[in-house]
């Protein structure tokens, strides 16, 4: 047991403790009779600071707080998966069963359930030499994901004992490994790791493979790599959550870490009843079977909130030295930061920027580093990928917690507030939005989703900036005197916002949308382009073009043609020219 | 008897200090009797040691350091409830002031309440009908939502809320449960409250109504706790007894300016605009007890109405509000000085929960696609205004020209309805259609082909030529 103290001040849920007893930083506490779960942040020689994660009211000078001799820490076992947390791994699921419908304070609820048995199969044999991180069993965790047993960083040697297959709990002892230095190590299915420690790994690649998210502005405009980092900025209103559900739904990668940090009940319900519905389109089964939730609404108390973040990827890293692709939705990073400033408030430390503490960027920075794509102890590849998404305070990206977030991630997908009144979604803004992982994908396009996918890509972006030049023409003399080249231009760009950019979530087709069936709405859009480009040359009033519906056909592609049936783009191209060919022979 | 302190060691404010205190704890409620009579609340907001900052519900006026004597009550916060607070009418903590004397309370409740676990949570899905078009239309209320009212001083939020009350209450009864409302003022006008309190008498639900009054000459402190006194009612009245309640929180802003007020008096460091860096876990605490929780056939919606100072939406108030609701209903100086009630200016407007709580299985198919069309149509409609006012609304395109005329008839009658007026669903979605048929088919690109030709009534432009 560690050490005691005994309270001295309350303030929220700041509390002192007077005199220097030996506690250490960032060491878990448990504070008071209800025993609070609480975290040492700050140490002098008169005081020990601790913030505590649940509501403080009813604590007391003098009660106990205790040491708990560790950092704060999560527990590691199987039973992640379809499950839901609150930002400092209770199951909320087993809470509700013994408190009901509120949350109580103090509730000692722990992760893992110590009962249940799951069925492991081992895969290391007796005087078998172990590295560190090597997977020692199997355990179906869910039935998409196999879990995989591992031993904790730091542990190698000869395997002295193993188990049979069998049932086991988490407790059980599965293998015992002798260590170089003659200690014998138990290994059970359970691991501890403190949340503020990224996990070890033997080495990082570059980011060359981009994590599909079946989101056509996405894949095409903007892609994001797989052990990448992204931020999702916009103002209320504006689609955050709605692009992070898509995106998790939809995303190739193994396993999802949800974090609602701070944000709604209602809408963290609506991810665990869709995604326990939801088939995943790789597998077959429900979603939630490669997914974990962690909740911390935001009337939830706000220390916990600051840790949920680091909760979850110490959850995905896990997952990650097993060997998988994780993609990490938190929600929303802002929250976050509230969180931190409101601590940073209750201290009383210097303020920096807006009240945010100085230590802003560098937690930021701290946070989105613990992505990328790794090669693991064990000798597996494996990524986390973070996409968080950002509150800007007024939907204004100029503020603090924006501007840091964008010099950490490498992609930037600015939610914009005009087309999401118009009911334009992804309401992502294609003109401030960026990615820089472009080049570094272009390889993997090139051999994976045809040799023009980047062309086509470039030119869609190309129209769409020539677009928005016109527009400001546009705005002070109507689109009525320009030219019918520049008349082109528009209608070709409305045809690629309404037909292309434009993706319906709720539409059972187009709300995954395949590379293959990506590309060649493209090519169809460009040939549109490239033959109305030379009806136009010879003269032909835009007037003319635009009374045939071609255009609207094609916006209608994303509707009228399903996912697997490509072979109907030729119908469109045929039509395209049969369209060139009609206009030249009556008009030329 | 619980131990008497006899002086203060400072006041400040409605917060005084207190020395030598015993086995205190944080949050929890004091008494003090000042020169033997006068009885006043307080509430440890701050200990170190034996010393405890305690914020007075009322004035602190007369308290001197030497008259005051303390007593500490054990307990946090508490109100005592029972069905008997339905037509009563209380005070900012929760004191009948109606005359009609103390209610017999059948539980004490926590006014802090306790988080809902998120998965004992039911997904909010039935709708409820305003009988407003502009929000039954394209900003669906639905049970267990918290939809905000952003709204400006001078604006009709007032009338807005009551008419939402009157009509929504009126639609009951299609699953058997019970409607209630509550109402809490927080420093409003004696006027505003007398409004709602008639409005409420007219339509015959005032026995239906619990109201806790704060107003703008009540003490401050005692604000911030009032809508947390409502909220434990309604949840009560929702979790307990199985009601369908609308809460309704009128001024927000007051309660975030009282916020700033004792915070800054607390010496505290500021945030945005010299509010406290709690203001969000504040605002969250209150909104996020809105919802339905499985085992209950009960909901709590709620309808918390705010001043935007200036008008301005990125202000802290609306800004942070807005990311912890499910959605505004936006108000607008200019379609209200065009003398369109209500003037809820539906751009900004916006119903996170209505994606669910709409189409075939609850109100009609249409429902979504018309919706989105009607946005995207008014979206161009500001377009073209700008360019009118460039070029002069002559030199404008044909198809601006109609978008001009979609827009003054979208604001008139779509928009704009009587303050008795109570629509149907149907009656609502049938005008939507109706203006659509204004524009020519090729610019309806949200909608569904085959919704289309089912419910669109206008002339191809075809026809015209």
């Amino acid at each position: 047991m560690g050490v005691t103290g005994k309270i001295y001040g309350i303030n929220g849920p700041i509390v002192t403790i007077r005199g220097n007893l030996g506690f250490k930083m960032n060491e878990m506490v448990y504070v008071g009779q209800m025993r609070l779960v609480g975290e040492v942040i700050g140490l002098t020689r008169e005081m020990t600071t601790v913030q505590v994660y649940e509501e403080t009211s009813g604590l007391k000078p003098k009660d106990v707080v205790v040491g708990a001799g560790k950092p704060i820490s999560v527990t590691l076992a199987p039973g992640i998966l379809n499950n839901i947390f609150d930002g400092i791994e209770r199951p909320l699921e087993r809470i509700a069963e013994k408190h009901g419908v509120f949350i109580p304070r103090g509730a000692d609820v722990a992760f893992p359930d110590r009962k249940k048995r799951w069925s492991a199969h081992m895969t290391v044999t007796e005087g078998e030499d172990v590295p560190e991180g090597a997977v020692i069993a199997e355990v179906p965790e869910t039935k998409s994901i196999v879990h995989k047993v591992m031993l904790p960083p730091g542990v190698r040697g000869r395997v002295e004992r193993v188990q049979p297959d069998g049932e086991y709990t988490v407790c059980d002892e599965l293998a015992a490994v002798r260590m170089s230095d003659g200690k014998l190590i138990s290994v059970t299915m359970l691991q501890e790791w403190p949340i503020r420690t990224p996990r070890p790994v033997a080495g990082r690649y570059p980011a060359d493979r981009p994590l599909v998210t079946g989101q056509r502005i996405l894949d095409t405009l903007f892609p994001i790599a797989k052990g990448g980092t992204a931020a999702l900025p916009g103002g209320f209103g504006t689609g955050k959550t709605m692009t992070q559900h898509q995106l998790a739904k939809w995303c190739d990668a193994d396993i999802i870490i949800y974090i609602g940090c701070g944000e709604r009940g209602n809408e963290m319900m609506n991810v665990l009843e869709e995604f326990g519905e939801l088939e995943d389109p790789k597998t077959g089964n429900l979603l939630m079977d490669r997914t974990a939730l962690i909740a911390n609404t935001s009337n939830m108390p706000v220390a916990a909130r600051e840790a949920s973040i680091y909760t979850g990827i110490t959850l995905a890293e896990y997952y990650r030295d097993m060997g998988y692709h994780v993609a990490i939705m938190a929600d929303s990073t802002s929250r976050w930061a509230e969180a931190l400033r409101e601590l940073s408030g209750r201290l009383e430390e210097m303020p920096a920027e807006e009240g945010f503490p100085a230590y802003l960027a560098s937690r930021l920075s701290a946070f989105y580093e613990r992505a990328g794509y790794v090669k693991n102890l064990n000798g597996t590849d494996g990524s986390v990928t973070v996409i968080g998404a950002v509150s800007p305070q007024g939907g204004d990206f100029s503020e603090p917690v924006t501007q840091n977030t964008k010099r950490f991630v490498r992609c930037f997908l600015a939610l914009d507030k005009s087309l999401a009144y118009a009911r334009h979604y992804p309401a992502i803004n294609w003109l401030t939005s960026y990615s820089e992982y472009v080049g570094d994908l272009s390889a993997w396009y090139d051999a994976n989703a045809g040799e023009d996918f980047i062309y086509c890509r470039n030119e869609i972006l190309n129209i769409l900036t020539m677009e928005n030049r016109l527009n400001e023409i546009v705005k002070l003399i109507g689109s009525d005197v320009l030219p019918d080249d520049q008349k082109l231009i528009l209608e070709i760009a409305r045809v690629i916002r309404l037909g292309f950019l434009q993706q319906n979530a709720f539409h059972r087709e187009d709300t995954y949308v395949p590379l293959a069936k990506q590309l060649r709405m493209m090519e169809v859009i460009l040939h549109l382009y490239d033959r109305c480009k030379a009806l136009v040359e010879r003269n032909m009033p835009m007037a003319l073009l635009r009374e045939s519906d071609v255009f609207e056909k094609i916006i209608a592609i994303k509707y009228d043609v399903a996912n697997g049936e490509l072979d109907k783009f030729e119908d469109y191209d045929e039509m395209i020219e049969e369209f060139y060919q009609h206009l030249m022979a009556t008009n030329a | 008897m619980a131990v008497e302190y006899l002086g203060l060691s400072e006041i400040n404010g409605p917060l005084i200090a207190i020395e030598g205190v015993k086995g205190a704890f944080y949050d929890e409620i004091v008494e003090f009797a000042v020169e033997g009579k006068t009885k006043k609340l307080g509430r440890i907001v701050e200990i170190n040691e034996d010393k405890a900052v305690i914020q007075v519900f009322e004035s602190t006026s007369e308290m001197s350091l030497l008259n005051t004597r303390t007593v500490l009550t054990g307990k946090p916060l508490e109100i005592g409830l029972s069905e008997d607070i339905l037509g009563r009418t209380f005070d900012g903590l929760g004191r009948p002031i109606d005359g009609l004397g103390q209610i017999r309370a059948e539980v004490r409740k926590d006014v802090n309440g306790q988080p809902l676990n998120p998965c004992r949570r039911e997904y909010p899905r039935n709708y409820i009908r305003t009988g407003i078009s502009a929000i039954d239309g394209l900003t669906t209320l639905i049970r267990g939502q918290k939809l905000p009212i952003f709204s400006g001083n001078g604006l009709p939020h007032d009338a807005l809320a009551a008419q939402i009350v009157e009509q929504a209450s009126l639609g009951e009864g299609e699953d058997g449960g019970e409607f209630a409302v509550v109402f809490a003022a927080m420093g409003v006008k004696y006027d505003v409250a007398e409004y709602f309190k008639r409005r409420f008498e007219e339509c015959g639900a005032s026995g239906h109504v619990v109201m806790f009054l704060n107003l703008s000459n009540d003490p401050v402190v005692e604000r911030l706790v009032t809508p947390k006194v409502a909220l434990t009612a309604a949840e009560y009245l929702a979790f307990e007894k199985n009601m369908h309640i609308l809460v309704i929180l009128t001024d927000m802003t007051s309660f975030a300016e009282a916020l700033r007020e004792v915070s800054s008096l607390k010496g505290e460091i500021p945030s945005r605009k010299g509010y406290p860096g709690y203001l969000y876990s504040e605002f969250a605490a209150l909104y996020e007890r809105a919802g339905i929780v499985k085992g209950s056939s009960g909901s709590v919606t709620q309808l918390p109405i705010l001043t935007m100072p200036g008008d301005d939406i990125t202000h802290p108030i609306p800004d942070l509000t807005g990311y912890i609701t499910e959605g505004q209903i936006v108000l607008e100086r200019a379609l209200n000085q065009k003398n369109i009630y209500p003037p809820i200016n539906v751009l900004p407007s916006l119903s996170r929960l209505m994606k669910d709580g709409i189409g075939a299985r609850y109100t009609r198919e249409d429902h979504q696609d018309l919706a989105n069309q009607l946005f995207s149509s008014y979206a161009k409609v500001g377009e073209a205004r700008d360019l009118a006012s460039v070029i002069g609304e002559e030199e404008l395109s044909p198809i601006d020209k109609k978008y001009l005329e979609f827009g003054t008839a979208f604001e008139k009658v779509f928009v704009g309805q009587g303050p008795m007026e109570n629509r149907t669903i149907e009656e609502t979605l049938d005008i939507g259609w109706e203006l659509l048929g204004i524009l020519p088919r090729e610019e309806l690109d949200r909608v569904d082909t085959k919704i289309l030709e089912r419910y669109y009534s206008g002339n191809t432009s075809e026809d015209e030529a």
